[in-house]
């Protein structure tokens, strides 16, 4: 199941899972190549935020996932949140951390218990911080940023754990187009310094730009194949009840909505 | 990179100076409160001739303002503690039924100590303190029992609502039965510092430096929280444990508070937010500000209390109410508060 032949960075083999009782993964076998951006899509409902969660461990499942080869489960929490780091969606208002100590909370699972920042954890986060462009208001409360701007800074929290396996969830969600074509680039730079990146993504140009896709639907993997194979294009367009077409524009692929569709539904 | 490190930190700076300035208020007032009482400043140049006046002041004055002051600390502490852990900044002390709890508590202790009339003044003094304490721990594990552990912070807020519900109306129907108690129960809910003395000042001083080391010790956990429970165990936090004993530094400040000087108002939902608008800072900070910031004000407030009527007194508990709410309402109707506050 993994299209490149490359090692893998993270497995699940039979993994179920359920929210507040209701199944939402039913029956999971998934392995994605270390060094690679794989984006999962899908339609709304489909499990991919459940199956991210899972894949860090996050929510309890059946079945097992591996991270480079060991299972995620049985491994130290301190030592999976150094290999793994994980982005959500925002889930809190008001935050009154500065943007500088956020940040220097992906660092957590590089310090010992009550030590300070060590100079490689300081440097760490200016790498961070720079690398979204969030370096300029350190020193402001997170609480008080635009949605785009507490996006970045979130994004450095989780690349200044400076993990080997980047999972996130809907990171595009609130950046404006400028931003969406840095995050384009960095995630493209971290892949090519043989990271692992994962992303739940709605924009399926976005996903179209990386190297393998993963498409989910009702709890199941539907396909997982190279973004660029048009067997890929085709289930993205079948998924999606062939309700967007994907196109070629110059070098790039994009997804484009059928409006046609919409009326005669 | 092989620049040096750039330590961006203005806010380090503000929180050294804030915690400086409300240690030195601190001082000051102490010294105030200490100087000034119903005989004014009388007793403090008398202290070496009058034994009265020396009583005045070493055996009721100090131990009182310093035990304002303490009480203040401890409901600070459980008030940053609270509203970080259940990333909710209405969260307070009393938040998961030790009000209600320390109420019934003392409401059992004066029936039954009224059932036996050759207990002493300092017997019964002791007893509603115990009692008031042991309700109040009684309470928080009741509140975890029905929320089925720390797991899930919505199922305990939810929790904490009944059982201070229902312990509260178990209180009220008491002082229904026995209307003797009722003047009591209705000092003791409105607080006073009136009988802290100083092995009360020591008990406190002793819960409130072991909460504030765990919880200065675990505050990385309530800024790994702000981010989300599950930002948080990404990050490697063992959350159940670290949140099970930051539950325990709550229960134990507030019962502590709680029985020595009842049920006081505010202090511990103001003190949070009036550093929020002040600075902002990680928890290890945040906590300990939050703390000094409660302690002041249940000084000044217990300061006030004395002095507004003299010889008269107004408890305390109603002041700080009064001062509190009104503070808040003034830094919610401020212009530019965004996030400040809510």
């Amino acid at each position: 199941m993994n299209p490149r032949g490359t090692p893998v960075a993270l497995a699940a083999r039979g993994v179920t899972a359920s929210l507040d009782g209701a199944p939402v993964l039913l029956g999971i076998d998934l392995e994605l190549a270390a060094g690679c951006w794989t984006s999962i899509v899908g339609p709304n409902g489909a499990g991919k935020s459940t199956l991210l969660k899972v894949l860090a461990n996050l929510l309890p499942h059946e079945g097992q996932v591996t991270l480079a080869g060991q299972p995620i489960a049985e491994m130290p929490a301190r030592m999976r949140a150094r290999k793994l780091s994980w982005l959500g969606q925002y889930e809190t208002s008001g935050v009154d951390l500065t943007v500088y100590d956020v940040t220097m909370l992906g660092r957590l699972p590089h310090q010992s218990w009550l030590a300070t920042a060590s100079a490689l954890d300081v440097a760490a986060v200016e790498r961070a911080l720079r690398a979204t462009q969030a370096w300029d208001w350190r020193a402001r409360a997170l609480g008080q940023l635009s949605g785009g701007e507490r996006q970045r800074v979130l994004l450095a929290r989780a690349l200044a754990v400076e993990a080997e396996v980047l999972l996130m969830d809907e990171p595009l969600a609130n950046l404006d187009p400028p931003h969406q074509a840095d995050w384009l680039a960095l995630v493209r730079g971290l892949a090519a310094r043989g990271k692992t990146v994962v992303s739940v993504l709605h924009e399926i140009s976005m996903a179209l730009q990386g190297d393998t896709i993963v498409i989910m639907a009702q709890g199941r993997v539907q396909y997982h194949g190279a973004a660029a194979a048009a067997a890929t294009q085709r289930a993205l367009e079948q998924v999606f009840d062939q309700r967007i077409t994907i196109l070629a524009l110059g070098a790039y692929w994009v997804a484009v909505p059928n409006q046609g569709q919409a009326t005669s539904a | 990179m092989k620049r040096p490190p750039v330590q961006p930190d203005p806010p380090a700076r503000r929180v050294g100076t804030v915690a400086a300035a409300l240690l030195l208020a601190s001082v000051v007032f102490l010294c105030l409160a200490i100087a000034v009482g119903s005989t004014g400043f009388e007793s403090i140049l008398m202290l070496r001739q009058d034994p009265v006046a020396w009583q005045i002041v070493v055996d009721i004055r100090a131990p009182r303002s310093l035990g304002a002051w303490l009480a203040g600390a401890l409901l600070g502490l459980a008030g940053a503690v609270a509203q970080g852990l259940f990333r909710n900044p209405l969260a307070d002390p009393y938040l998961l039924g030790s009000a209600s709890g320390a109420s019934l508590g003392v409401a059992v202790a004066l029936v039954a100590s009224g059932a036996t009339p050759f207990a002493g003044e300092w017997l019964v003094q002791l007893g509603l303190t115990g009692a008031a304490f042991v309700g109040a721990v009684a309470a928080v594990l009741l509140t975890l029992l029905l929320a089925r552990g720390v797991g899930h912070s919505l199922r305990l807020l939810l929790a904490g609502v009944v059982v201070g519900v229902v312990l509260g109306a178990l209180g009220q129907l008491i002082m229904m039965l026995r209307p003797d108690v009722m003047l009591s129960m209705q000092a003791f809910s409105l607080g006073s510092t009136g009988f802290v003395g100083w092995s009360a000042c020591a008990l406190m001083a002793g819960a409130w430096i072991a909460g504030a080391l765990v919880a200065w010790a675990l505050a990385s956990v309530l800024d790994g929280l702000s981010l989300g429970e599950a930002t948080a165990i990404s990050l490697g936090l063992p959350l159940p444990q670290l949140r099970a004993a930051l539950i325990v530094v709550l229960a134990l400040a507030t019962g502590t508070a709680v029985a020595q000087t009842g049920l006081i108002a505010f202090v511990g939902l103001a003190a949070p937010h009036l550093v929020r608008s002040i600075v902002k800072t990680r928890h290890q900070n945040f906590i300990l500000l939050s703390s000094l910031m409660g302690a002041l004000l249940l000084l000044v407030a217990d300061g006030l209390a004395r002095s507004l009527v003299a010889p008269q007194e107004l408890p305390v508990g109603v002041l700080t109410a009064v001062l509190g709410g009104g503070y808040l309402l003034w830094l919610l109707q401020r212009p530019g508060t965004r996030g400040g506050l809510l």
